[in-house]
C-alpha cells in the first residue's frame, strides 16, 4: 500500500487526531475506497487532492461516518468510531464539517445557525451560546450579518458562517469538503483566508481541495488519491513541487495548466 | 353584427394571388374571434329569452327566505363548518405527519402500514368514510367517538385528510436537501433532533401552499357531516341550507350557503397562490 507518513510513527505516544486503517467503501458493486491507511496528527493540516471520482470526498465523509465504511477502522482521538457500540453523535461533536454546498439552515438566521447545535447538543445556556456564536462570526468576518438569513448572503459569506457554525462546537478536528468549489472565483480568497488563519492557530484540519496554492502554502502534508487508493503522501512542498509518481505528476500538470491536454 | 364585420373587410383589389391561402393568418384569427363572439351573444340571447327569470328568482333568490337564514347562517352554520374543518385539518396534519414519517421510516412494517393507510383512504370516497363512522357504534359496542357529534365529524375529516396530508408532507420532507440532515448530524445532532429542529420545519414551509388548498378541500368535504344526521346546534352550512330549503320548499337558502362557502374558499385559494408565488421567489 501507500507509504505511511513518516511522521505518523514519529509522534506515536500521543493518540493520532485521526487514524484510518484499511478502509474500504463500496457503493453497490462500485469500490470507491480500496484500502486506505493514514493518520492525521494533532495540529496538522492535511490536504487531500486528486481527480474527481478518486474517492477523496468519500474518505472525508467516512471520517465522521456520514458514510458508513464497508470495512476498516476509523479512530478519532483513540475512540474507534467504526465500533458499533460507540455513541456516534457524541463523537461527531468533536469533528466540525464544512460542505461544498455550505448547507446552512435556510429557515434560521445566521446567529441561530451558529447557536442551535450549541444549545441542543452541548446544552449550553442561551447567553453563552450567543456569546460563542458572535465570537466565531467575528472571527470569520461576518459578525455584521448575524441577523440576516443565509439566502441574503453571498456564497463566500455563507461558507464562512458554516465554518463559524462548526467552530462554535469547539471541535478537535475540522473537515473541509471542497469548501471553495461552489464559490465564485472572487469569493474564494475570503474563505481561504479564514482557513489559513485557523491553520495558524493550530487547528487540526483535513481538507479536500482543488486549491493547489492553498495546499502548497498551508498544508503540512498533501495526500494524492487516485482510483480509491492513496498514491502519494508526503510534505506539501514535495508532493506538489516534486511528485514521485507519474500519476501525481500528470494530475498536477492538468490542474496547474488547464490548457495542457495530454493523458 | 355579422353583416357589419364582413362589410369592414377590405375587398382584395384583384382577389388572392394564386398559390396562396385565401386568408392570411391574421385574417383567419380575426374571423375566428368574430365567430366566438357571435356564438356567445347567440347563447346569451337564447337564455335570456327562454328562461323564466321570475320563477327562477322566486326559487333561488327569494329575499324573504334569504332573510330567514340570518343570522344563523354565520353564528351557527359557518361556525360549525369551521369547527369541523379546522379540527379535521389539525388532526389530519398531525396524523399526516406521523404517516409521512412512517412512510419514510427505515422500519419496514411502518412503511407497510403507512402505505396501506394512505392507499386505502385516498382511494375511498369521503362519503363512504362518513357512512362507516355512522356504523362505528354498531361495530364496536360501547364505543363512542370522543367529542360527540363534533368528534364524529372531525374524525371523518381527519381520516380523509390525513391520507392526503401524509403524501403532501412526504413530498415536503423529501424536498429538503439531503445536505441539511448531513449538516445537522455532523454537528452532533441525533437523527430525531435533526428531524425536529432542521428537516420538519423546512418541510412544513415547503408544503404550506398545497396544504392551504387541502384545507379548502377539507372545508368542502365538511358538508358530508350532513350524513351523520346532525341536528340543532351542530349543523354545518350544507345541512343548514338543506334544512331551511325543505322548510320553505325553496332553494334560496342553498344559494345563501353557497355564497357563504365562497366567502371563505375564494380568499383561501387566493392566499394559497400568493404563498406559492412568494415561495417561488424565495428559492
Amino acid at each position: 500500500m501507500a507509504t505511511p507518513a513518516a511522521s505518523a510513527t514519529a509522534v506515536a505516544p500521543v493518540a493520532h487526531a485521526v487514524e484510518i486503517r484499511d478502509l474500504h467503501k463500496h457503493f453497490g458493486k462500485l469500490e470507491v475506497l480500496k484500502g486506505i491507511d493514514f493518520a492525521v496528527e494533532q495540529g496538522q493540516v492535511v490536504c487531500v487532492i486528486g481527480p474527481s471520482g478518486s474517492g477523496k470526498s468519500t474518505l472525508l465523509r467516512c471520517v465522521n461516518l456520514l458514510e458508513q465504511p464497508t470495512s476498516g477502522r476509523v479512530v478519532l482521538e483513540g475512540v474507534e468510531l467504526t465500533d458499533p457500540d460507540v455513541d456516534i453523535d457524541a463523537a461527531r461533536r468533536r469533528v466540525g464539517m464544512v460542505f461544498q454546498q455550505f448547507n446552512l439552515f435556510p429557515h434560521m438566521t445566521v446567529l441561530q445557525n451558529v447557536v442551535i447545535a450549541q444549545r441542543r447538543v452541548l446544552k449550553r445556556g442561551a447567553a453563552e451560546a450567543e456569546r460563542v456564536a458572535r465570537e466565531n462570526l467575528e472571527k470569520v468576518g461576518v459578525s455584521d450579518k448575524a441577523d440576516s438569513y443565509p439566502a441574503q448572503l453571498s456564497g463566500g459569506q455563507q461558507q464562512r458562517v458554516a465554518i463559524a457554525r462548526a467552530l462554535a462546537m469547539s471541535p478537535a478536528l475540522m473537515l473541509f469538503d471542497e469548501p471553495t468549489s461552489a464559490l465564485d472565483p472572487e469569493l474564494v480568497g475570503d474563505v481561504l483566508t479564514v482557513m489559513r488563519k485557523l491553520a495558524e492557530e493550530g487547528m487540526t484540519m483535513l481538507v479536500v481541495t482543488h486549491e493547489m496554492a492553498f495546499a502548497r502554502d498551508v498544508a503540512d502534508r498533501v495526500v494524492f488519491m487516485d482510483g480509491g487508493v492513496i498514491v502519494e503522501d508526503g510534505p506539501a512542498a514535495q508532493v506538489i513541487g516534486a511528485p514521485r509518481h507519474e500519476r501525481t505528476r500528470s494530475f498536477l500538470r492538468r490542474v496547474l495548466d488547464p490548457t495542457h491536454t495530454d493523458v | 353584427m355579422t353583416d357589419q364585420s364582413t362589410a369592414t373587410e377590405p375587398p382584395g383589389p384583384a382577389g388572392p394571388p394564386p398559390g396562396r391561402a385565401r386568408f392570411s393568418p391574421r385574417k383567419k384569427q380575426r374571423i375566428s374571434r368574430i365567430v366566438q363572439y357571435v356564438v356567445l351573444v347567440a347563447v346569451a340571447v337564447f337564455l335570456v329569452l327562454r328562461i323564466e327569470w321570475g320563477s327562477l328568482a322566486e326559487n333561488f333568490a327569494k329575499p324573504d327566505v334569504a332573510v330567514q337564514a340570518w343570522p344563523d347562517v354565520f353564528t351557527v352554520a359557518l361556525k360549525n363548518t369551521i369547527i369541523y374543518s379546522v379540527g379535521g385539518f389539525f388532526f389530519a396534519f398531525l396524523f399526516g405527519l406521523l404517516f409521512a414519517l412512517m412512510r419514510l421510516s427505515s422500519v419496514l412494517p411502518y412503511r407497510w402500514i403507512a402505505i396501506a393507510y394512505i392507499e386505502i383512504f385516498r382511494g375511498l370516497p369521503a362519503l363512504l368514510i362518513f357512512l362507516l363512522i355512522l356504523f362505528l357504534p354498531l361495530a364496536l359496542p360501547g364505543f363512542e367517538v370522543p367529542g360527540g357529534t363534533y368528534g364524529q365529524g372531525i374524525l371523518g375529516l381527519t381520516i380523509v385528510g390525513s391520507a392526503y396530508m401524509a403524501e403532501t408532507l412526504r413530498a415536503g420532507l423529501q424536498a429538503v436537501p439531503k445536505g441539511q440532515m448531513e449538516a445537522a448530524r455532523s454537528l452532533g445532532m441525533s437523527h430525531a433532533r435533526a428531524m425536529i429542529s432542521i428537516v420538519i420545519p423546512q418541510a412544513v414551509r415547503i408544503v404550506i401552499p398545497p396544504t392551504t388548498n387541502q384545507f379548502v378541500s377539507l372545508l368542502k368535504d365538511s358538508s358530508l357531516v350532513l350524513f351523520l344526521g346532525v341536528t340543532g346546534e351542530y349543523v354545518e352550512l350544507t345541512k343548514f341550507g338543506n334544512d331551511l330549503a325543505s322548510t320553505y320548499s325553496n332553494a334560496t337558502p342553498i344559494l345563501v350557503v353557497g355564497v357563504t362557502y365562497l366567502l371563505v374558499t375564494i380568499p383561501l385559494g387566493y392566499l394559497a397562490s400568493r404563498l406559492e408565488k412568494r415561495q417561488g421567489r424565495g428559492r
